[in-house]
């Protein structure tokens, strides 16, 4: 131990597990869906409404998930509440510096949003007879208000994560600024690819779906790029990931995750119908590898 | 508030005899490791092998020998939270479980934390681990429930060498300045002092005088506060958000709200 990359190796493991890899992928889709489901509706057609809904009806379930993973996390889950009222004054606990004390107030307020507009959508989909709803969807004016402040939500829940894990003292974690950048752009991409996957299943053909697709396809170029990124920041630190998790990095994430997809999304001919489904399924599948490994590796050094 | 409280610990005069280790165990009723049941670790004479939610005190045996064996030292340190006047576990925890006492030192409230572990991340010396007993990150208090009745800490009174010296801080700094020079003089050049100015942390209310780099004792040579990353993580992240948004934009723009707006107005 006399010669140490950085001094972010004399720290010790918190031992946050498989839980908080899904709950980086469930609060990942959560986020991620809730914005494609506010930018259909506040750029799309009105055939599009049905992706959108289908983000909302992701998006809800996800939120729900991701509190009761994060609750299960802790070694004491009753006091979950800890984190939003100070246990001894019962007075509204918030610290804006710390990201896991705001990230729990966001991914309230978040909830509430996702709320909302799951609502909004059964509505729409005559799912549920609550007239006075109708309003909570376009082309009324306060759904617009509240697609933008529920996306910027969702884009925080998405990101704040790996800030999170940027603001402790372990290796790789807080070795490099750029952690939330790439959660909030593989959010995007894993959620955009879950809802064409649904999609397709549906047998859906509106406009916005192409719309979905392309976008995605950019976005899955733009997370490779920041994860190169993410490589390059590290520096020395790098060396953490010349083992076998860089190994899952490059193949399970680069390869599998982001250059297989965008080469199916590009030669739409190789797999016929089955392309983008199987495009889709592996960006799903790197988005859960890319959390696992940087969850696990930092914490293996 | 009362005058800022630490220990100073002279790893030059510390015999590896581990009375501070169960001092503290005893003290704080801190539960046996394994059930009691004793396991060696192999490494020298150290079967504490770390800082943790049951172990808030731990000598570290650091064997410096030549591969014959003829010439060589030993380095002991008893090892401690470090009381950071700017602490990374106090400033991350997000229920506000960890305090900072009229002694200037940093006591986790057992009652109030809900093991999110965030603290054990953000610590740079790798002292809180949850303890399994209670299910919270515990570390040392500096007996906090001893100096609230004017008690010195267990280990302190318990160290039969005075390796590990309780008092002011101001008056511990100087008396460590004094052994540092002590020491240049008799010779030993290597002597110095880590964490006892404002430079590491805004300064350690336990500090060490150690006579070889840090990292040879485990600890880290240039430890930082975690919100360091705050800002740039978050202004990476907005910048993530606006590119995506911005793809979203262009890639839906061209069936735009205007027609949306056309089509469903009556």
């Amino acid at each position: 131990m006399n010669t140490v990359p950085s001094s972010t190796y004399f720290s010790a493991p918190p031992d946050w597990g498989w839980l908080i890899v899904l709950y980086f992928f469930f609060g990942g889709l959560a986020g991620g869906c809730y914005f494609l489901a506010a930018l259909i509706d506040l750029m799309g057609r009105p055939e599009d409404r049905p992706l959108a809904r289908l983000g909302y009806y992701i998006a809800f379930p996800c939120v729900i998930l991701s509190a009761l993973l994060l609750t299960l996390d802790l070694t004491r889950p009753l006091r979950f509440w800890h984190m939003l009222i100070e246990s001894n004054t019962f007075r509204p606990m918030f610290k804006y510096w710390s990201p896991m004390s705001l990230g729990s107030w966001a991914l309230l307020i978040f909830g509430i949003f996702a709320l909302i507009s799951f609502l909004g959508a059964l509505v729409e989909d005559n799912r549920l007879n609550w007239p006075a709803w109708r309003k909570v969807r376009p082309p009324e004016m306060l759904s617009k208000v509240i697609a933008a402040l529920g996306g910027l939500f969702g884009f925080y829940v998405a990101g704040y994560t790996g800030v999170l894990l940027a603001v402790t003292n372990r290796p790789i974690w807080s070795d490099t600024p750029l952690l939330g950048m790439l959660f909030v752009v593989s959010a995007a991409s894993i959620s955009g690819a879950l809802m064409i996957l649904l999609a397709h299943r549906y047998k859906w053909t509106m406009p916005g779906l192409a719309s979905l697709h392309r976008m995605d396809s950019w976005v899955i170029a733009l997370e490779l790029i920041v994860l190169i990124a993410v490589m390059i920041s590290l520096g020395p630190v790098f060396r953490a990931w010349v083992n076998a998790w860089g190994l899952l990095l490059f193949f399970g994430v680069i390869v599998v995750g982001m250059l297989i997809p965008l080469a199916l999304y590009w030669r739409r001919q190789w797999l016929g119908d089955r392309n983008l489904t199987t495009g889709a399924a592996l960006v799903l599948v790197g988005g859960f590898i890319l959390r696992m490994v940087i969850v696990f590796s930092a914490q293996g050094v | 508030m009362a005058e800022p409280m630490g220990f100073y610990t002279d790893t030059t005069v510390c015999i590896g005899c581990k009375a501070c280790e169960v001092a503290c165990k005893e003290w704080n009723q801190l539960p046996s490791t394994n059930g009691g049941v004793n396991t060696l670790s192999g490494d020298s004479y150290d079967n504490t092998r770390r800082l943790d939610g049951i172990h808030w005190r731990h000598v570290k045996f650091i064997e410096q020998f030549t591969e014959d064996r003829k010439d060589g030292r030993w380095l002991l340190m008893s090892d401690v939270c470090k009381h950071c006047v700017q602490a990374p576990c106090l400033e991350v925890c997000p229920t506000g479980a960890i305090v900072r006492t009229e002694f200037d030192t940093v006591v986790i409230q057992s009652d109030t934390c809900n093991g999110c572990r965030d603290c054990i991340a953000a610590c740079p010396f790798g002292v809180i681990e949850t303890n399994p007993v209670s299910g919270t990150a515990q570390k040392c208090t500096l007996c906090y429930d001893r100096m609230q009745v004017g008690m010195e800490p267990a280990c302190s009174k318990a160290c039969p060498t005075q390796s590990i010296q309780f008092g002011t801080i101001s008056q511990l700094r100087d008396r460590a300045q004094k052994r540092v020079e002590q020491l240049h003089q008799t010779g030993e050049k290597r002597a110095y002092l880590y964490g006892a100015d404002e430079k590491m942390l805004g300064g350690l209310n336990s500090f060490y005088l150690l006579v070889d780099k840090p990292e040879v004792y485990g600890l880290p040579p240039d430890p930082k506060m975690p919100t360091r990353n705050l800002n740039s993580g978050t202004w990476f992240s907005a910048l993530g958000a606006v590119l995506v948004g911005l793809m979203g934009v262009i890639n839906f723009r061209n069936r735009g709200a205007r027609l949306d707006n056309r089509e469903e107005r009556p």
